[in-house]
């Protein structure tokens, strides 16, 4: 087929050029411009050149120890929920109903943690969580369990990981629920004559055919846990100790604590080169996996 | 290998049918021979997919009774009865080989792995697949992938019967005629009860020996293509199955003649006992009907003719009623007005839409 060429259609993208521009890099361009600088107030800047990504890299010193700390956090906390959330996400999606009223009533209850904003979850399980007047944290300490989110690291661990289950889980489980209703009743039916076991039609059949929304929901997930700031924020500060403190809490406490600019902004870089590449290679392994190239022609 | 018995058999898909209009299925009483090649023929919505769901046991049904070989088996799950079925769009297991696919009923069942590896490569031949075996199911042409499904019921050396439902929907249609040809040969080669679903005359009429006919739930007619065409035991029949459709027109019998308003059609047979109050109605199929000169035959005017390629046929009046007959190779007519003559043995008389044997005459 012949395409047409016309340069003169670049000018077409121009509009949205400008706005990207506005919006994502020259604001990107001054954090760059602070990365590589040192301030001491008083709007005086001083050239430091690639000193601060050094320092970053190096997990000896004060500004590395504390990136690589908070950085493995983040990874431990984005693993945790990532292996709790999808399994769960497809098991609560797999024993959703598939007809009738009970359809509607289960997807608003499952919608309804979504729709909550994040600082208001985080102060949800704040209060619900404390061990003093928290229906939950006095109940636990009744029950004779020691739970105490402020002052025990693995306490806090647990409260922002079941917060985050409890606010996320039903994005999971909405997404294969969706991928679920998609496959025809005649895959069902193929299976129960061919015989197949309630575990084999989940993997020859459901699996792969939520392997698309799964992928979206792993994306997703990943991404959010990531940069996860409000909730931890709201629940823990941070605490106890640094024991929540993830790399967006850290770089709030750095820019706006400490009024670190130069460190904040060649963090903020590293963080987002992150995000980014840990969303290209997932992205990358979950759509090269297992396919092999159609048949010319062939109808998918 | 078993025949299959349907024993009072209907289905309602509401929990408390009052009456014949909420049943989706109506009482059928049949049995598939084992061996037989059937079609299942009927119009969408006709319950041809309810009576292949029942057969299949996907559908428990509201009553009656399904016999394999005498046994009961009406309340046995899909996977223990020895069925097969074959899909509208084709069902593969995405994720496996084509190999895999066709050993999956098989491993299912835990058969020795020898055993399963052999009948897979048997049934591959048999389909023509031995070189995609080690490919991936998922990126197959439709046709192959129908191919799978067909062979996941054919490896399985338990089963009686496979039924299709609708098949060749999604084919294309240069390979529809070789996929049906390939069914028609296993079907020769294999000794095994096939069941077809269609809403096509063309694909029943190849497919099958015994055509049964479906219309709202019901079966109208049991019977081989021929007497299908020949003596269509109910108007629907006469309509669904032809192209285009038996001519069937109100009429008056009287002895053995018939009076479509005001023209006179002598008949074959003597039809004493027509039930008082019910539509009776004369069919003929237009291949049994030719129009001629005018003068000649019955009295007709000629609407329009359409050549369809391998005859033409003329779309005429009889009294005012519509119908269509065949023009012979180097008729003309001059103006509207032509005669017609039917085969007088052809001519059938309907009561209420239902075919009355006529007494006397020859056949």
């Amino acid at each position: 087929m012949d395409k047409p060429v016309n340069n003169r259609a670049w000018w077409l993208v121009a509009p949205v050029f400008a706005i990207v521009a506005f919006s994502a890099i020259i604001p990107i361009m001054t954090v760059v411009n602070y990365s590589v600088q040192d301030t001491f107030g008083n709007n005086q800047f001083f050239w430091n050149g690639l000193g601060w990504f050094q320092e970053l890299l190096d997990p000896s010193t004060e500004l590395g120890g504390r990136f690589f700390a908070a950085l493995w956090r983040n990874l431990l906390f984005s693993a945790i929920i990532l292996a709790i959330e999808v399994p769960l996400g497809i098991l609560v999606a797999l024993s959703m109903p598939r007809e009738g009223w009970r359809v509607a009533a289960t997807l608003v209850t499952m919608a309804l943690p979504l729709l909550i904003p994040w600082n208001v979850v985080g102060t949800i399980w704040q209060v619900f969580a404390r061990a003093d007047i928290g229906l939950l944290g006095y109940g636990l300490n009744a029950l004779g369990i020691n739970y105490n989110y402020t002052g025990d690291v693995f306490s806090a661990w647990v409260t922002i990981v079941v917060m985050d289950v409890w606010h996320w889980t039903s994005l999971v489980a909405l997404l294969c629920y969706a991928g679920l209703k998609s496959i025809p009743d005649a895959y069902y039916q193929a299976a129960r004559i061919d015989g197949a076991s309630r575990w084999a039609v989940f993997t020859t059949i459901q699996l792969p055919k939520m392997k698309r929304v799964l992928l979206i929901a792993v994306l997703l997930r990943f991404m959010d846990s990531f940069m996860i700031y409000t909730e931890p924020f709201v629940l823990t500060g941070g605490g106890p100790g640094n024991a929540t403190t993830f790399l967006s809490i850290d770089l709030v406490k750095l820019a706006l604590g400490q009024f670190d600019l130069g460190k904040a902004a060649a963090m903020s870089l590293v963080y987002n080169l992150i995000v980014l590449a840990l969303c290209w290679v997932f992205y990358t392994v979950m759509t090269h996996a297992g396919s092999e190239r159609p048949d010319q022609g062939s109808a998918a | 290998m078993a025949s299959i018995t349907l024993d009072h058999l209907a289905h309602a898909y509401r929990p408390d049918p009052q009456g014949p209009q909420d049943y989706a299925l109506k009482e059928i009483n049949h049995v598939w021979r084992q061996g037989g090649a059937y079609a299942l023929l009927g119009p969408s919505g006709c319950g041809k997919t309810t009576l292949l769901n029942i057969i299949s046991g996907l559908v428990t049904p509201t009553q009656g009774r399904i016999l394999f070989d005498g046994r009961d088996v009406t309340n046995l799950p899909t996977e223990a009865r020895n069925i097969a079925q074959v899909f509208q769009f084709p069902v593969v297991y995405d994720t496996m080989t084509v190999r895999e696919n066709l050993a999956f009923p098989l491993k299912n069942r835990h058969l020795p792995r020898e055993t399963i590896a052999k009948r897979v490569e048997e049934i591959a031949a048999r389909l023509d697949m031995s070189a995609a075996l080690d490919r991936k199911a998922s990126n197959l042409t439709a046709d192959a992938k129908q191919k799978i499904s067909l062979g996941r019921g054919l490896v399985r050396a338990d089963v009686a019967a496979i039924l299709f439902d609708e098949p060749l929907t999604v084919i294309d249609p240069h390979l529809k005629w070789q996929l049906r040809s390939t069914l028609k040969e296993l079907h020769r080669a294999l000794d095994l009860t096939m069941i077809y679903v269609t809403h096509d005359q063309t694909e029943a009429l190849t497919f099958a020996d015994t055509v049964v006919v479906m219309h709202d739930g019901a079966v109208v007619q049991t019977g081989s293509p021929e007497e299908l065409f020949e003596r269509p035991a109910h108007t629907f029949v006469g309509h669904f199955i032809g192209s285009p459709g038996m001519n069937v027109l109100p009429a008056r019998v009287e002895g053995t003649t018939a009076h479509i308003g005001d023209v006179a059609v002598p008949l074959a047979r003597a039809y004493p006992a027509l039930p008082a109050g019910a539509k009776i109605e004369l069919g003929v199929r237009p291949e049994f009907a030719t129009l001629a000169r005018a003068g000649t035959g019955l009295p007709v005017s000629v609407k329009r003719i359409d050549d369809i390629g391998r005859a033409r046929i003329a779309r005429i009046e009889i009294a005012g009623h519509p119908a269509a007959a065949m023009v012979p190779e180097g008729l003309s007519l001059d103006g509207d007005r032509a005669g017609l003559n039917l085969e007088t043995r052809q001519i059938h008389i309907y009561a209420g839409g239902v075919l009355v044997p006529g007494e006397g005459g020859v056949g």
